[in-house]
C-alpha cells in the first residue's frame, strides 16, 4: 500500500471520484495551471480537462453562488476556497442558499455540492490564513462540516462528502498537509460522516478533538490512560460515541483550536451535560485557543493549545 | 422603430515616457529636477527594500513576503501626489507606496516578520493597515471618502488594489457607491496582469479594466504603470479633482509583477520566461533612468550612489526590526476590545 500525506489522499480521492462520475467538477482560484496553491488538484486540469477543472476569477461569492446553481442542475461541483478566511464573502451563498435550498424549495431541488478549503493554524502564514472558525459553519443548519485528522480518513471522508446529497464544508488542516504520511489504499473506501473514531482507547478520561489538534492530543496524552475520540464530522457530531466513553471514563476534556467563547466544544459541553451528567466525576473542560483573533506568526504558537495545556487539563480532571 | 445608440464611450491611456525614456513634453508633469530626482531615489529605495525582504524571506528572518518588483512606478508615481493627511486603504502589495509617504522600514518589515505590532500606522499618516482579504479595503475608502466630505476636510481619499481584486463584489459595490454619492475617491488599480497564477484574461473579459468605471457613471483611465510621470500626472489630476469636490476617478495603472506572487509561489509554473524578459526589458526604473540620463541628471556612477544610500537606509530599517524584542502572549489580548471582557482578562493572566 502506498504511503501518502493528506495532500496526495485528497488528490487521489477527487481523481478517483471525477473518473467514476462525469458529474463532479472542480472550481476555484488557481485550481487548474497551477495545482492549486497547496497542490491539492495538481494534475487535474492535465487529466480532466478545462471543461471539468475551472480556474475561476477572484470571486468567493460568486464561485460559491455559481457552484449552487450547477448543483441544483445535477452536477457535483467541489469548489476550493483558497483559505478559510476567504469564505466570508461567501457566507451569505453558503448560509442563505446552499444549506437551505433542499428545504425552501421542498425537496424540489438540492445542493450536493463539496466546499474545500485549508483550515487552521500553524504554518506561519499571513492573516486570515490559519482560521479555525468551523463553529460558525456548524450552526448552519442544512450544511455537513467535516475535519479530517489524517490522510487514510481524508480519502475516505471525501469520498463519502462526494457522494452525499448534500452540501458538505470540507476543512483541511492545513498543518497537516504534509506532515502525516499514513497507508492509504489505492481503490475506493467511505469513511461514514457523522461518526467519530476511536484514536486511542483508554479507559480513566475522554479527549475529543479534531483536526489538527489530533496529532497534538495523541502526543500529549502519552502515559495517561485516556480514550481520545477523534470527532471526523463536527455536524453532525458523533454524540452517541462521546456519551458512550464518557460512561466509562467520568472525565471529559475536549480540545480544540478555535477559540473558546461559542467554540465547538461549547456544543459538546452542553450536550454531555444534557445526556451524561450524572456519569461524571469531574468538571468538562475545555483547552481552547483564547476568545481572540488568530495572531500572526509571531504569537500563533502562544494562542494554539499545547501540549503542556493539555496535559494539565487531564491532571486537573483526574486529581478532581 | 429603428434601435437607438444610447451611449458611446472612449478609454484613454495615458503615457508620457516611452521605453527609451523620452518624454511627451505636453504631458510632462511640472516637476522640478529636484522632485524627479526625489522620485528616482524613491523608486530606487522601493527596489532595494523588496530585494532585501526577498533576501530575509529566504534567510527565515521575515515570513511569507509579497514582492513589489516591477510596480515602483505605479506605486512610487502615485502616492507622490498624496500628502500625509490624505487617506490611504491599501492592499498588501503596495510597499512602494509606505515607503514614499514615509511609512517606518523597520515596520514594514515587521509587518512581514509576523508581528502584528507593525500594524499601528503612526499618527501623521493615514493609512489603513494591510489588507489581506483581497478587495474588502475597497469599500472602507467609500465611506471615509464619504465622512471626509461630510467634515468638508479637503484631502482625497484613495485605495489600492490589484486586477484581481476587481473580479469581487466588494470592488463593484464600493464604485458604485462612489458614482452613486459622487465621492472624492480615487481606486489606484495595480494591474500587473496576474492574480496569483491566473492572467488577467482569466479575471476578465473587459479590454481594459478602466472601463469599468464608465458602468459605474464615472471617469476610468488607464496609465502605463510603468511610466512614473504618467502615473503621477493622472492621479495628481483625479486628487485634484476629488478634493475640489468633482467626484471620483478610476485609474488603471498597466503594469507587471515581475516577481513570484509571494515566496511562497513560484511562477514558473505558469507563466513563460519569454513574458518575463519581456517585461523586464520594460522595467520602470531604466526607463526614468534614460529619461534623467537624457537631462544630463543620471550616470552609472549616480545610480550608485543613490543605491548606496538606499541600502544604508534598508540597512538600518533591518536592524532596527531585528533589535525590537519578540512580542509577548500578553500581547495577544491587546486592543482586542477597548476593555477586555471578564474571560479575555482571565485568560490573559495565565498566559
Ligand atoms: C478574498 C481573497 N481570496 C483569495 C485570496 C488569496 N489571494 C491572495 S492574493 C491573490 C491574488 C490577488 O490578485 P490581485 O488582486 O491581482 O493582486 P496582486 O496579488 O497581483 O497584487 C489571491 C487569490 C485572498 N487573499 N483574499
Ligand atoms: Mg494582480
Amino acid at each position: 500500500m502506498a504511503q501518502l500525506n493528506m495532500v496526495q489522499a485528497i488528490n487521489q480521492a477527487l481523481s478517483q471520484e471525477m473518473a467514476r462520475d462525469d458529474r463532479v467538477l472542480l472550481l476555484g482560484e488557481d485550481v487548474g495551471r497551477d495545482g492549486g496553491v497547496f497542490r491539492v488538484t495538481e494534475g487535474l486540469l492535465e487529466r480532466f480537462g478545462r471543461e471539468r477543472v475551472l480556474d475561476t476569477p477572484l470571486c468567493e461569492s460568486g464561485i460559491m453562488g455559481a457552484a449552487i446553481g450547477m448543483a441544483a442542475y445535477g452536477l457535483r461541483p467541489v469548489l476550493e476556497i483558497q483559505f478559510l478566511g476567504f469564505t466570508y464573502s461567501a457566507f451569505e451563498q453558503l448560509f442563505a442558499h446552499a444549506a437551505r435550498l433542499r428545504s425552501r424549495s421542498r425537496g424540489r431541488y438540492s445542493c450536493p455540492l463539496v466546499v474545500r478549503t485549508p483550515y487552521g493554524g500553524g504554518i506561519k502564514a499571513p492573516e486570515l490564513h490559519e482560521e479555525s472558525t468551523e463553529a460558525l459553519f456548524c450552526q448552519i443548519p442544512g450544511l455537513k462540516v467535516v475535519v479530517p485528522s489524517g490522510p487514510y480518513v481524508a480519502k475516505g471522508l471525501l469520498l463519502a462528502a462526494l457522494r452525499d446529497p448534500d452540501p458538505v464544508l470540507f476543512l483541511e488542516p492545513t498543518r497537516l498537509y504534509r506532515l502525516l504520511r499514513e497507508e492509504v489504499p489505492e481503490e475506493e473506501y467511505l469513511v461514514e460522516l457523522g461518526r467519530a473514531r476511536v484514536a486511542r482507547p483508554g479507559s480513566s478520561v475522554t479527549v475529543v478533538a479534531w483536526g489538527s489538534m489530533l496529532e497534538r492530543v495523541l502526543k500529549a496524552v502519552e502515559g495517561y490512560d485516556a480514550e481520545v475520540l477523534d470527532l471526523l464530522t463536527l455536524n453532525p457530531f458523533d454524540s452517541e460515541a462521546i456519551i458512550k466513553s464518557v460512561q466509562k471514563t467520568g472525565r471529559l476534556v475536549i480540545v480544540h483550536e478555535a477559540a473558546k467563547t461559542c467554540g465547538f466544544g461549547a456544543e459538546i459541553a452542553a450536550t454531555v451535560a444534557e445526556e451524561a451528567i450524572l456519569h461524571l466525576r469531574a468538571p468538562i473542560l475545555r483547552v481552547t485557543a483564547p476568545d481572540v483573533p488568530v495572531p500572526l506568526a509571531k504569537l500563533i504558537d502562544h494562542y494554539l493549545p499545547d501540549g503542556q495545556q493539555i496535559r494539565s487539563a487531564l491532571d486537573q480532571v483526574l486529581q478532581y | 422603430m429603428p434601435e437607438v445608440l444610447l451611449a458611446e464611450y472612449q478609454i484613454k491611456r495615458l503615457e508620457v515616457l516611452n521605453e527609451k525614456g523620452e518624454a511627451d513634453p505636453e504631458l510632462l508633469p511640472d516637476l522640478s529636477e529636484a522632485q524627479m530626482w526625489r522620485l528616482y531615489e524613491l523608486m530606487l529605495l522601493a527596489r532595494i527594500f523588496d530585494e532585501r525582504a526577498v533576501a530575509l524571506q529566504r534567510e527565515g528572518r521575515i515570513g511569507t513576503y509579497p514582492p513589489i518588483r516591477g510596480q515602483e512606478a505605479a506605486q512610487v508615481g502615485s502616492a507622490f501626489a498624496l500628502t500625509q493627511k490624505d487617506w490611504l486603504f491599501p492592499s498588501f502589495r503596495e510597499m512602494g507606496a509606505h515607503l514614499t509617504l514615509g511609512y517606518p522600514i523597520p515596520q514594514l518589515l515587521q509587518y512581514w516578520g509576523g508581528d502584528e505590532r507593525a500594524q499601528k500606522v503612526p499618527p501623521e499618516l493615514n493609512i489603513f493597515p494591510f489588507c489581506v482579504a483581497v478587495g474588502s479595503q475597497i469599500p472602507h475608502a467609500a465611506g471615509a471618502a464619504l465622512a471626509a466630505r461630510y467634515r468638508r476636510d479637503p484631502v482625497a481619499v484613495v485605495t489600492y488594489f490589484g486586477d484581481g481584486a476587481t473580479s469581487k463584489g466588494d470592488f463593484h459595490e464600493a464604485m458604485n457607491l462612489a458614482g452613486v454619492f459622487n465621492l472624492p475617491l480615487v481606486f489606484i488599480c495595480q494591474n500587473n496582469q496576474w492574480a496569483i497564477s491566473i492572467p488577467l484574461k482569466g479575471q476578465t473579459a473587459s479590454a481594459t479594466l478602466a472601463q469599468k468605471a464608465v458602468a459605474y457613471g464615472f471617469e476610468g483611465v488607464q496609465v502605463d504603470g510603468n511610466d512614473v510621470f504618467a502615473v503621477y500626472r493622472a492621479t495628481r489630476q483625479a486628487v485634484e479633482k476629488a478634493r475640489n469636490g468633482a467626484g471620483p476617478t478610476f485609474i488603471e495603472c498597466l503594469t507587471y509583477r515581475m516577481a513570484d506572487h509571494t515566496t511562497a509561489d513560484d511562477a514558473g509554473r505558469y507563466r513563460s520566461s519569454e513574458e518575463v524578459s519581456f517585461w523586464a526589458a520594460r522595467d520602470p526604473i531604466l526607463r526614468l533612468e534614460r529619461f534623467l540620463e537624457g537631462r544630463g541628471l543620471w550616470s552609472p556612477e549616480k545610480r550608485e550612489e543613490v543605491a548606496a544610500q538606499a541600502t544604508a537606509i534598508v540597512d538600518a530599517g533591518v536592524a532596527a526590526m531585528e533589535a525590537s524584542a519578540p512580542p509577548a502572549a500578553g500581547e495577544l489580548f491587546d486592543e482586542v476590545l477597548a476593555t477586555l471582557s471578564p474571560r479575555q482578562a482571565g485568560q490573559r493572566k495565565v498566559r
